[in-house]
């Protein structure tokens, strides 16, 4: 990203004030749309039942914050059970996806692997003709499939997008570094563990970063494949904040412990944010580097 | 084919035709170098497994599974064993205004996100990348890419919250003394609405790919246009257009093969609010009539014909960049 140098060129003409005055202006809109909503949902959360309804419910700065809808969320079972179901869920998917994706691209990337060209052949036709909602919901409850969490999973083991951008990504190691580990007496398994992983941890933690968002945020297939009690975090958030259901109506709190139910929807959209809010900035640098690297090599 | 015509052309270069003279003795070495090939590789082979049997279950088992399309499908009976129909599902689909209805609001909305949607990630990164300070443009990237990890449950309900009939934007248009705005469950509203949405969660996150395009412009190109006297818009219009180009073609290309799909989380997420009538797209039909309805042949009927269709618009769209002398998808 810093390929370009931060001091103006020779040639460039000095920028008009007018010009810098908006761009400076367009650029504070751009923030201000995306975060404006986000502090909205923060402060929502952390307001007081009165402040939420004197101002029709919502409230951009809680005067007395308060903790009482996160206490009334967490107290009622539901979303803590269904928030451990998430972590669970996202830990193994990403762990699986995360593994065949590798192992896939891996191979696809050497040369002159036994059946590697039909095999690529074969996963690239697949991005003409995704697979239909019916037939892969048909395929899951044929095979026995439902209630199960193995449905969340099996039908979105590998993103093709992901396994291209790894398998770019390994073709770019040098072949050099392959023959010394191949001289050393290395086989293809070791060369993986050896010398392709621990060069590879820009695009691994993109990749994963993506497998595990898109976990963690899935809720369609949720709603199609398991019970009710069975519900991970963001279907649970769909049917109690979309939905339109009340939290208070649902079971959700503990009777008597009523918050306005603005407060305990937006507690329930934070705690379902917050931890891609968290891992967001640790990843955030690669994107560049391991996506584009990736995709543009092939 | 080409690559199964190149593979057995280097296994020919590796290996000189031992026996020119006896065919038998050849083609049999032929099946020896592939089992060679075979043994050699066979850890990278052993690794392929996994996910190969991926594919074949969930996308090629599906790819058959498409058979229910001319089936009725009789729950328990299972799919095999439920009569076929032919093409009876298909001709009533034809004939089911529900089908055109909502097959006109997946193009509508369609062409709505390919004139709003399209070149916002394209402004967004020419405002970017015309940043002098490096810092504020790294800032500024940061903020714009993270609503792409947010769940389309989240974004909805954000939505709702800010332009809802209670929610921030109205509340400050009362308090101000003006006219609220009806947003939310007005299905007239309904279109801009989605778009809008759709622009929030992906358009920072679509600069990525544009940044990267603008950063590989050769600088001695601009340098030289200055020079010549070329001001800030000649520039843009002459060297960064042309330069970009390519990459914009490809987009392009890869959304117009997908213009059936508009989104079926967003949509399947909100078409309550606003009822079939506005916010039934092709994918929410098959989930309605398939899932929730169990009308399982005819929505596999309507999917195999969306899918169909999206196929050969991928096809036909890389036909045309090709004509065009642009890159395309595939070759």
């Amino acid at each position: 990203m810093s390929s370009q140098s931060p001091v103006r060129p020779a040639w460039m003409e000095r920028p008009r004030p007018l010009t810098k005055a908006a761009k400076g202006v367009a650029v504070i809109i751009v923030l201000a749309l995306v975060l404006i909503p986000f502090l909205v949902i923060v402060s929502t959360s952390l307001a007081s039942n009165r402040e939420v309804v004197d101002n029709g419910g919502w409230v951009l700065w809680p005067t007395e914050p308060t903790l009482r809808a996160y206490r009334t969320v967490i107290s009622g079972g539901i979303v803590t059970k269904a928030l451990g179901v998430s972590v669970a869920l996202t830990a193994a998917g990403t762990l699986f996806s995360l593994a065949c994706t590798t192992f896939l691209a891996y191979a696809l990337a050497r040369p002159g692997v036994f059946g590697g060209k039909p095999v690529l052949l074969l996963i690239l036709f697949t991005f003409l003709f995704p697979p239909g909602m019916i037939p892969a919901f048909l395929l899951v409850k044929g095979m026995g499939l439902m209630d199960t969490y193995t449905a969340l999973i099996a039908p979105v083991l590998i993103n093709v997008f992901n396994l291209i951008v790894l398998r770019g990504f390994f073709q770019g190691i040098p072949e050099e570094l392959y023959e010394a580990a191949r001289l050393d007496g290395a086989n293809d398994w070791q060369i993986l563990w050896r010398v392709v992983l621990p060069l590879s941890k820009a695009a691994l933690a993109v990749v994963s970063l993506f497998y595990a968002v898109s976990y963690w945020n899935a809720w369609f297939h949720a709603s199609i494949y398991l019970e009710s009690g069975h519900w991970p975090l963001s279907q649970v958030l769909r049917t109690y904040v979309i939905g339109g259901s009340q939290i208070a109506d649902t079971g959700l709190s503990e009777a008597g412990q009523v918050s306005a139910p603005q407060t305990t929807q937006m507690a329930v959209l934070v705690i379902a944010t917050v931890p891609i809010l968290l891992v967001y900035p640790f990843l955030q640098k690669y994107f560049t580097k391991g996506v584009l690297t990736g995709a543009i090599k092939s | 084919m080409s690559a199964v015509t190149k593979d057995r052309a280097e296994i020919e270069a590796v290996t000189p035709p031992t026996e020119p003279t006896n065919g038998a003795i050849a083609s049999k070495s032929r099946r020896g170098e592939r089992w060679k090939r075979f043994h050699r590789t066979r850890v990278l082979v052993l690794l392929m497994v996994p996910g190969l049997v991926y594919f074949l279950v969930f996308h090629y088992g599906a790819f058959i599974a498409n058979a229910v399309a001319f089936k009725e499908y009789v729950p328990f009976d299972g799919l095999w064993a439920s009569p076929w129909v032919g093409t009876e599902n298909f001709s009533r689909m034809f004939g089911d205004p529900d089908f055109w209805h909502a097959t006109w609001n997946t193009l509508f909305i369609a062409v709505l996100q390919l004139v709003f949607f399209f070149p916002a990630p394209l402004a967004l990164a020419l405002l970017l990348h015309s940043l002098s300070s490096d810092l504020l443009r790294r800032f500024t990237q940061s903020v714009i890419y993270l609503p792409h990890f947010l769940s389309w449950v989240v974004v909805v309900a954000l939505f709702q919250q800010v332009l809802g009939d209670t929610g921030l934007l109205n509340a400050t248009l009362s308090d101000a003394g003006l006219h609220t705005v009806d947003i939310i469950g007005n299905p007239d509203a309904y279109k801009p609405l989605v778009v809008l949405e759709v622009i929030w969660k992906d358009a920072g996150w679509g600069t990525i790919i544009f940044l990267a395009a603008l950063m590989q412009v050769n600088e001695q190109l601009y340098e030289a246009a200055a020079i010549d006297g070329a001001g800030p818009w000649r520039r843009f219009w002459h060297v960064t257009l042309p330069s970009i180009r390519p990459i914009v073609i490809l987009l392009l290309i890869m959304r117009l093969g997908d213009i059936l799909s508009v989104g079926f989380e967003q949509m399947l997420l909100q078409r309550q609010s606003v009822g079939p009538e506005a916010g039934e797209v092709l994918d929410t039909f098959v989930f309605w009539q398939g899932i929730v309805g169990g009308d399982t042949g005819y929505a596999a009927a309507a999917g195999l014909f969306k899918g169909v269709v999206g196929a050969a618009l991928v096809f036909t769209a890389n036909r045309v960049a090709h004509r065009l002398g642009e890159q395309g998808v595939y070759k």
